[in-house]
């Protein structure tokens, strides 16, 4: 263990606001869901977007505030490993709503 | 106090459960009073329960999947002696609920508590020294992982005497999984016992990841690497990527377990084959999981043994890569019978389909390492041969059930039993059975003893065939499986050679024991003086066996593949540097067996609902977290004087063996064509 191989890997390690940053944004993207869906001021459409969006934002605010993944991010490593993921998310998300809108249409 | 946990839970009225309970009991009681009587409990805490050595941390794992191979095969002993006799008129000894109960065990136990310890166990003793790292990125996390799965098998067992087990099979499908279906225990048991040890998998996974890509040593470019660490970095991508999936899913049932949600219920909006599809979502990948690495080992031990560089190593690595996206993007296969359109079977069906095609090159690529090699029948080589004759066979009837039509017709038959045992026990265990024997003296010094081993083999290759080729024509015959009682009497003779054949493998299991004593008893006839007994071409035959606890005391440089090959070609392999250098070893610490300990308790508290344990537990595991990151100072150092001594000692044994055998130990005298 003298080589000490992961101690840098060129990303900063965020600060304690940068942390608080992150846990607040986080917050906020979750209660505007629960909101939407609780005070059924919307339609269902709308509501469905609304969530989805959050969600989606809450991805980003994660990556960039907790695993600190940026565009200067000198980790090619990091960036190789997000594209990946995209890369199943695509194959799991798009597979799964085709498999079951495939069913709903056969079987409702 | 004890929320739904009283004394009724233990199954008193039932003798086979009870008698299976008081065995395990009496057995372990035996082992503890055995470390009691020779005073082994601070060795076995010091040097073992609270290492942070990756090779003490692989073997503790491949220990626990041998005792879980054990338990995972008396399961299937019970099932294949319920089915033999409980044809027409007899019933057979094992009531329906129990037997439903085996079969969800077995699949449970088989895959989650045998095949990922052992490639945890032996990508942990092997991939380290093949990068010529020191140890893996994360040490004490490895600990951890450890020991989540520990829990998560403690819990297993401990389901066996305390209430019941889940008897909705290995898969757990709702809505059979839900609390209106199945209100006891049993479910909870294989849910918490999946959770705990699929949190330990998916740590693992991170773990090894991290540590091929960052902790090689200096000079081993990707290409490289031994074909071993790239099945195990293979492996843990599948793990990482994988594994949250069912995390998520099993989490969503608890929630409808325990909360009263809706996720997978036929009600109130619950969609039940989503269940499914994110169970095979994960449940597909692991196959490769467990698989990918037992094809490393096949590729290590067939060129090792044929004393050939293997034959298209590129081919090899770009096939596993290959395999490793396809695994991500043919789960449907598993519910083609779900009632989805044509277009989505038989996109999912091609996909099926074309991961023969990697598959195949690696056979082709295993068949030409051996052509004209110098082939040594060592029992590893048995193996690896008694897998490519087998897993062809196995993967014939896999492109055939591909064929969403013939799936219609095939799905939820023995043939289906047939074709996945076909793939899995020759393509992960046979595998693993062969990294076990080959690698066994690189972790404790000796060799396994030959001729047993190979007894051990034609039992097992035998034993497979006589249980398994039946089950493909009672799958035509159009038998289902999991059936704890049958009519039809056409099917009880193949019923019969099943169970032979089953009982054969238990012979072979025995062997299996028989080997491991004998060599034991044997082991100073067997040992391995120089750490390098097979003439092998990969770095982890550099260190000595067992080696050191810092592996080398001097990180090699790498210029090739078959690094020490290369080295021992130009003479520089036991070349001694000029000084040695202290060296940093992570201090061994007990956080790892405390969390696993606080888990086992949580899983089982949440289980029975005794909520107030479940949250002492939950604390627990925090606190043991925030308790270790206060430890600043997590290494030691072995002084340079100690490394020197102990290096002193390993080049005196290397020259007494050289002195014994002029041409330097065990290399072979003449050149060998394609080495």
């Amino acid at each position: 263990m003298n080589q000490a191989p992961i101690d840098n890997i060129g990303i900063s390690r965020g600060s304690l606001k940068s942390y608080l940053t992150g846990f607040v944004l986080a917050l906020i993207l979750t209660a505007i869901p629960f909101a939407m869906v609780m005070s059924r001021a919307f339609s269902p459409g709308v509501t469905l977007i609304g969530i989805f969006s959050a969600g989606v934002v809450q991805i980003l605010v994660h990556l960039h505030y907790f695993l600190h993944l940026d565009t200067s991010s000198a980790a090619r490593w990091n960036v190789l490993a997000i594209l990946f993921t995209l890369l199943i998310m695509i194959i799991f998300v798009g597979g799964t709503l085709w498999i079951m809108s495939n069913l709903n249409y056969r079987m409702m | 106090m004890f929320g739904k946990l009283t004394l009724a839970a233990i199954p008193f009225d039932k003798p086979i459960v009870i008698s299976a309970v008081g065995g395990a009991v009496f057995l372990a009681l035996v082992i503890l009073g055995l470390i009691t009587y020779y005073r082994k409990w601070t060795y076995l805490y010091h040097e073992w329960l609270t290492s942070l050595d990756h090779k003490k941390i692989g073997i503790m794992y491949i220990i626990l999947a041998l005792v879980m191979l054990v338990r995972g095969f008396s399961d299937a002993i019970l099932m294949r002696s319920q089915q033999a006799v409980a044809a027409g008129g007899h019933l057979g000894f094992l009531a329906p609920d129990h037997f439903n109960q085996i079969f969800s065990a077995h699949g449970s136990i088989m895959i989650i508590f045998m095949a990922m310890p052992f490639l945890a166990g032996l990508m942990n003793i092997v991939v380290p020294q093949q990068i010529g790292a020191r140890d893996v990125a994360f040490p004490f996390l490895n600990s951890v992982s450890l020991w989540l799965t520990a829990a998560g098998a403690m819990l297993i067992m401990v389901s066996l005497g305390v209430g019941e087990f889940s008897q909705a099979g290995w898969s757990g499908y709702t809505p059979l999984t839900e609390k209106a279906y199945s209100p006891g225990v049993g479910v909870d048991y294989w849910i918490w016992a999946f959770q705990i040890a699929g949190i330990g998998s998916t740590l693992t996974g991170i773990n090894f990841l991290v540590t091929i890509l960052k902790m090689r040593a200096p000079g081993m470019k990707p290409m490289h690497m031994p074909l071993f660490v790239w099945t195990a970095f293979f492996t843990s991508v599948l793990i990482v990527w994988a594994f949250p999936v069912l995390t998520v899913d099993l989490a969503l049932v608890t929630l409808d377990r325990c909360l009263g949600m809706h996720f997978f219920t036929n009600d109130l909006g619950g969609n039940m084959m989503m269940y499914a599809n994110l169970f095979w979502t994960w449940g597909h990948p692991e196959v490769y999981i467990v698989i990918l690495p037992a094809f490393g080992v096949f590729s290590e031990v067939s060129a090792t043994f044929s004393g050939k560089r293997l034959f298209g190593y590129r081919s090899l690595v770009y096939a596993t890569a290959v395999i490793t996206i396809l695994s991500f993007s043919v789960w449907v296969h598993h519910f083609f019978t779900m009632g989805a359109g044509p277009n989505v079977n038989l996109f999912f069906g091609i996909a099926t389909m074309l991961i023969a095609i990697p598959t195949g090159v690696k056979i082709f690529n295993w068949l030409f390492t051996m052509y004209r090699g110098r082939i040594q029948f060592t029992p590893p080589m048995y193996w690896t041969l008694g897998f490519i004759v087998t897993f062809t066979i196995g993967g014939a009837a896999g492109v055939l059930m591909a064929v969403p039509p013939a799936d219609y017709v095939l799905h939820n038959s023995l043939f289906l039993i047939a074709h996945f045992h076909t793939m899995l026990i020759p393509g992960t265990l046979f595998g693993f059975l062969a990294g076990y024997y080959y690698w066994f003296p690189k972790a404790v010094g000796f060799r396994l003893q030959e001729n047993w081993g190979i007894r051990a083999f034609w039992c097992w290759i035998i034993g497979f065939y006589l249980a398994f080729i039946p089950l493909y024509v009672l799958g035509f015959m159009g038998m289902p499986r999991r059936l704890q009682h049958y009519v039809n009497p056409a099917w009880h003779p193949y019923l019969l050679v099943a169970a032979l054949g089953t009982a054969l493998i238990g012979l072979g299991i025995v062997f299996l024991g028989v080997q491991l004593v004998v060599s034991i008893k044997e082991r100073r006839a067997l040992s391995d003086t120089t750490g390098d007994p097979w003439d092998g071409r990969t770095l982890e035959w550099l260190t000595a066996s067992p080696p050191a606890a810092y592996n080398f005391p001097k990180i090699p440089v790498v210029e090739d593949i078959d690094a020490f090959m290369g080295m021992k070609e130009k003479d520089v392999a036991y070349r001694r540097p000029e000084q040695y250098s202290d060296i940093e070893i992570p201090k061994n610490v007990p956080h790892g067996l405390i969390i696993g300990a606080f888990a086992f308790l949580g899983g089982f508290a949440v289980i029975w609902y005794i909520w107030w344990l479940a949250l002492v537990s939950a604390l627990g595991i925090l606190g043991t977290v925030i308790a270790r990151s206060w430890d600043d100072d997590p290494h030691y150092l072995i002084p340079a004087a100690e490394v020197q001594r102990i290096e002193d000692e390993r080049h005196r044994q290397l020259a007494a063996v050289a002195q014994r055998c002029p041409a330097d130990a065990p290399a072979s005298p003449e050149p060998v064509p394609g080495r």
